[in-house]
């Protein structure tokens, strides 16, 4: 009977460790797979055609700045969307909505979250871009400003369900606390229960980042794809294409194994180092401000 | 003399518990009174009614007055946050904002209005002198508060009321999660506080309540069983049941 048990703990033990260390494996070896793939290129293609502004792979203009750029100022428009207006609304669920209204309001925001982005591009091409193109008086509705709506849009669940949860933790006593020494609503909201949930905020706002850049979908059929650099201001009233619509685009018709092949597998690595440093950055601000001051809190 | 007059208060949550039920009370300026009795009796509930914390709970009824010099504060027209920084309160578990602990001392008066430094730090000083925490605490006072031991914190977090110079000062249950110290030093303090503020307490225990009653109200079910000078009511209760419940008959 005792040996049964024990039996039963090795095996049980063993089964928990072996998916832990799996989704490690799985990781490497993705990342082996596209080192290995991507890291041609650096001796097929030299740097300076690589780091140039000009992509047009067919007659071998390999310059990947345009979509590097194209997809930081989707995603840096789209935070500026999602971030304000997550924040804002995970706080009005939180504290100020009745609770009939949050009762409606948290499901409707998770059902947003899970609907497909192929249908918000499905919009994004009928109703936003065509609106767009009327109301800016734009020679084309298909902008990186349509893709930054769209994808702000798509982040915005995301960071709202999170930040939520991570305010509604934190305990009814502090903001008793702050009431109690006469502070109102909005300042209990800002100075005391906001830098309570930061940490909790702060993962919303990353994970929404993190949703942001790796959008595949809704970029490719709202952004116009032109791979143009883009770092003028107008830039945002202009096509663009991002890394992820390349990929998604020219990998189905290139020729395995050719540079083109290659060069497209490096964009990914591009892509999976920045969203690591954006990760990186966001748990050590995290882990800083944990050491700082709420070691006990969040 | 009497700060606040309570006449024929009564209040229902709206999950349909009565809370209150027609209590009438007036509360002496310079002492302790202590509200004791078993849970539930409707102890925490009057205190929330005092500084209107209880305008953020779901209440279904409520009637009576309650006047502070004369005013009555149940009125709609009331400035709460006026109010608030009237009547402080101090609750059982020592809620220190996510802040340091110089900030949770000037977080309020920042909010008053006060912004001169030399102010604030004058008011740093005093009210964690008042609150018998100074010694420990003044050689780092920007380290956060949340670092601090239980103790430590509610005195902090007496200290935090006391700094914007209130007249009446709530505590709710404010010993019940210190050791037996920490508890002296916080008695200690609102025997101090009395000479200048109105003290309302709800002990944690008879004893505590016997310590430091000036005046006690006794509660039992949301009604007010008996009410008079802490001496006489702790040694000689009127009422059938203060005496079973002070002689731990029941409760």
């Amino acid at each position: 009977m005792e040996k049964s048990l024990s039996w039963r703990e090795f095996i049980i033990t063993r089964l928990i460790q072996t998916s832990g260390y799996s989704a490690i494996l799985f990781v490497a070896l993705i990342f082996f797979f596209l080192l290995r793939e991507g890291l041609p290129t650096l001796t097929e293609v030299d740097m300076s055609s690589l780091l140039n502004i000009r992509w047009y792979p067919i007659e071998d203009y390999f310059g990947i700045l345009p979509l590097i750029t194209g997809s930081l100022v989707v995603t840096l428009g789209a935070a500026l969307i999602a971030v304000p207006f997550g924040i804002g609304t995970a706080v009005y669920i939180s504290e100020i909505a009745p609770r009939w209204m949050r009762e409606i309001l948290k499901p409707l925001v998770e059902l947003l979250g899970g609907l497909p982005s192929v249908v918000l591009g499905f919009l994004g091409i009928l109703v936003l871009a065509p609106f767009l193109r009327v109301f800016l008086n734009l020679p084309t509705g298909l902008t990186a400003l349509t893709g930054s709506l769209l994808l702000g849009g798509i982040a915005v669940p995301t960071v709202v369900s999170v930040a939520e949860d991570a305010l509604d933790s934190v305990p009814r006593a502090y903001r008793e606390g702050a009431w109690a020494l006469g502070a109102t609503k909005w300042q209990t909201i800002w100075r005391v229960t906001l830098p309570a949930a930061r940490s909790g905020v702060l993962t919303a706002v990353m994970l929404g980042i993190g949703r942001a850049i790796g959008e595949t979908m809704t970029v490719m059929m709202v952004t116009g794809n032109a791979p143009v650099l883009a770092i003028k201001l107008g830039s945002l009233f202009s096509p663009v294409r991002t890394m992820t619509a390349t990929i998604a685009a020219e990998m189905g018709e290139v020729a395995n194994g050719s540079t083109h092949y290659h060069v497209l597998f490096f964009i990914g690595m591009v892509l999976f180092i920045i969203s690591l440093v954006v990760n990186i950055i966001a748990s050590s601000v995290v882990f800083r401000a944990k050491k700082r001051a709420e070691r006990i809190l969040s | 003399m009497n700060k606040i007059i309570i006449e024929n208060l009564s209040l229902q949550y709206s999950d349909g518990t009565e809370s209150l039920r027609d209590v009438s009370m007036e509360i002496r300026q310079n002492a302790v009174t202590v509200l004791f009795g078993p849970a539930g009796g409707g102890k925490s509930t009057l205190l929330r009614c005092l500084n209107r914390l209880n305008d953020l709970t779901e209440i279904k009824a409520s009637s009576g007055r309650i006047l502070i010099d004369g005013e009555n504060i149940l009125d709609p027209k009331t400035d709460v946050i006026a109010l608030r920084r009237k009547v402080g309160m101090v609750f059982a578990r020592p809620v220190p904002l996510p802040m340091s602990i110089r900030e949770n001392i000037t977080y309020a008066l920042d909010l008053a209005g006060e912004k001169r430094k030399s102010k604030l730090d004058e008011a740093v000083e005093r009210s964690l002198k008042l609150a018998a925490i100074w010694d420990e605490v003044k050689e780092r006072l920007n380290d956060p508060a949340i670092a601090l031991s239980g103790g430590q914190q509610q005195r902090v977090c007496l200290a935090r009321v006391i700094a914007l110079q209130p007249q009446i000062i709530l505590l709710d249950e404010p010993t019940s999660g210190l050791d037996p110290i920490s508890t002296g030093k916080v008695e200690a303090a609102l025997l101090e506080l009395k000479k200048e503020y109105t003290v309302i307490l709800v002990p944690h225990s008879v004893q505590q309540a016997a310590r430091t009653a000036d005046c006690a109200a006794f509660f039992l079910t949301g009604e007010l069983i008996e009410y008079g000078e802490g001496k006489t009511l702790f040694t000689n209760p009127k009422q059938k049941k203060t005496e079973d419940y002070i002689m731990g008959r029941f409760g």
